[in-house]
């Protein structure tokens, strides 16, 4: 509560607009909790479906890829088809929830400062909290996705251990903060030029094809060599993807397909740790912009 | 002693008047080695310097474009100043417009507690001060109504009552009352009376005289960024009027 006439003085002067950055995230938590609310009631308003929306749009993409590349493609595995891969549609459907998480996140994180101008302009709050919503709205979406998704692994004889669990909140901490370390960037370049909105957008297309999701990792391999795989291999994105098959798509399978060497030991503390800096690049930008982000708007 | 809720230094503000946003103009400035200005800058806020003792109640005049809301801006830390510091003492509440923070689609209520918790309310202050906030803003039926439905007076007074309840040391209120009806017009002013009373700071701006003259002590005349005389409101008055 604020102070009156004579408790006043107890308190120190302060240069206003001035945010300690993420730290204030953790301070606002009620407000960023609102703001996530807000978010899910407004986004389906009006519609008959409502929040359904953001499973039947997964949920057709899952059914045209499945059909084209697992059916017509044949890298679904059948009795005529012995080269394919097992389990395909448990395969393809780990990889596509996990890329639509990232691409909603980030795609909505870039245009979240933009999109609250209003806002902005008129009252300080740490400007840091859009983009965080936007990340946090996305996993409110992406975890009934992964409910789907183990239970479908139940039914093909998935019983998860310590270290599937583990391997998978490793990924999807991954892509959340890999999300919020480019919303934050993004988001605030956006501010002065939003072509970032578009390149966002180019990049995100991109993104779904630039991991295993729809093929597998040895197609790529067998292409590149190793030496081009690694690099393939230092997009967090695709570390998380193939994490995510290791949880859930490998224990349905007979074991007996290869995956990625190193995953564990390697891949993972690697994607963590450049999705971290990934972070840290990007809130140490925004930081820098936000100071003129009033008056740019 | 008196102590200051706002200290402000020197403060000076450029404004860009034409934002060039084309990546090939901003290329050849930087071809060119970056010479000259990108575009055209002038100041809104020049050299201003400013010290509100607490429990001061200050009208800041000027026509038009004269940098009134730009300095609220500042005291509120939506913008920072180019050069110069500003710092305030306590927890400021601004209504700068009126409703900034509240959403179209969502219902009174909801609306409530987003805009009580973006002043910066926790919940348990919100949830205590809720009552209240209803009964001054006397739209008691409406309150499970979006707000896209309501007049914009009802919005102002749900606004007006969210941000008098915030209990801000320093309260910065920008031309927010000409919306409401006479009778709520009447209310608020009692409110802000009652505020100054209590020893809260409140900085008004607008371009009613008359109210401005029955709540402030103090008045600060701007013009072109320039605070050019700093004197009782009633003279300040006096020479805008003259
Ligand atoms: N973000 C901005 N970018 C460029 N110019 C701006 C920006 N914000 C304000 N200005 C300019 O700064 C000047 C001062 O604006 P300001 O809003 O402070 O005026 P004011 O005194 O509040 O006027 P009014 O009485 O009309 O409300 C104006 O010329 C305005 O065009
Ligand atoms: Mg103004």
């Amino acid at each position: 509560m604020g102070g009156s006439g004579t408790s006043n003085a107890l308190l120190p002067l302060t240069s206003p607009g001035h945010g300690s950055g993420l730290l204030d995230i953790f301070r606002s938590r009620y407000l960023l909790n609102l703001l996530v609310q807000k978010e899910l009631k407004v986004r389906y308003r009006g519609s008959v479906l409502g929040i359904l929306w953001s499973y039947v749009k997964p949920g057709m993409q899952f059914v045209v890829f499945y059909i084209a590349l697992g059916v017509f493609l044949g890298l679904e595995q059948s009795p005529t088809n012995r080269s394919g891969m097992p389990n395909y549609a448990i395969y393809l459907f780990s990889g596509i929830a996990l890329i639509n998480f990232f691409t909603e996140a980030l795609g909505n994180a870039a245009r979240s400062v933009v999109g609250n101008s209003g806002l902005i302009q008129k009252i300080y709050l740490p400007r840091q909290l859009f983009p965080v919503a936007s990340v946090w709205v996305s996993a409110v979406h992406f975890l009934p996705q992964v409910l789907i998704l183990a239970f479908v692994c139940v039914l093909n004889g998935w019983r998860p251990g310590f270290l599937e669990i583990g391997v998978a909140v490793a990924a999807f901490v991954m892509v959340g903060l890999l999300a919020t370390g480019l919303g934050l960037f993004f988001g605030a370049v956006n501010v002065y030029f939003r072509d970032a909105e578009n390149f966002v957008d180019m990049l995100l297309l991109v993104a779904t094809w630039a991991s295993p999701v729809l093929y597998s990792w040895e197609m790529v391999h067998n292409k590149v060599g190793p030496t081009w795989f690694a690099l393939y291999q230092l997009n967090p994105l695709t570390v998380a993807v193939e994490s995510f098959h290791l949880a859930f798509w490998y224990p349905t399978t007979v074991e007996t397909v290869a995956l990625v060497p190193n995953l564990l030991s390697l891949w993972i503390p690697v994607g963590m740790a450049i999705s971290l800096t990934v972070l840290i690049l990007g809130q140490l930008v925004f930081r820098r912009l936000e100071g003129r982000f009033a008056q740019e708007l | 002693m008196t102590t200051n809720s706002i200290e402000i230094k020197d403060i000076s503000k450029k404004f860009v008047l034409r934002h060039t946003r084309s990546l090939k103009e901003a290329f050849v400035w930087i071809m060119k080695g970056r010479k000259g200005d990108l575009s055209k800058k002038f100041y809104a806020l020049d050299g201003i310097t400013l010290d509100i003792a607490t429990g001061e109640s200050v009208a800041l005049l000027g026509l038009n474009g004269s940098g009134k809301s730009t300095l609220l801006k500042h005291i509120s830390g939506v913008m920072l100043p180019d050069t110069g510091s500003v710092a305030t003492r306590g927890r400021v509440a601004g209504l700068i417009e009126v409703g900034a923070g509240f959403h179209p689609d969502l219902s009174g209520r909801d609306n409530v507690y987003l805009n009580g918790a973006i002043l910066g309310m926790s919940k348990e202050e919100i949830d205590a001060a809720f009552d209240s906030i209803v009964a001054f803003s006397e739209i008691e039926e409406f309150i499970d109504t979006e707000v896209k439905f309501y007049s914009s007076g009802m919005y102002l007074r749900l606004a007006f009552s969210v941000a008098v309840h915030t209990d801000p040391d320093v309260f910065l209120i920008d031309e927010i009352l000409a919306v409401g009806d006479e009778p709520f017009q009447k209310k608020c002013l009692a409110k802000i009376k009652e505020l100054h009373a209590a020893g809260k700071t409140l900085i008004v701006v607008s371009h009613d005289l008359d109210v401005v003259a029955k709540v402030c002590d103090r008045g600060i005349l701007m013009q072109q960024g320039h605070a050019v005389m700093d004197a009782p409101v009633a003279e300040v008055i006096a020479k805008l009027r003259s």
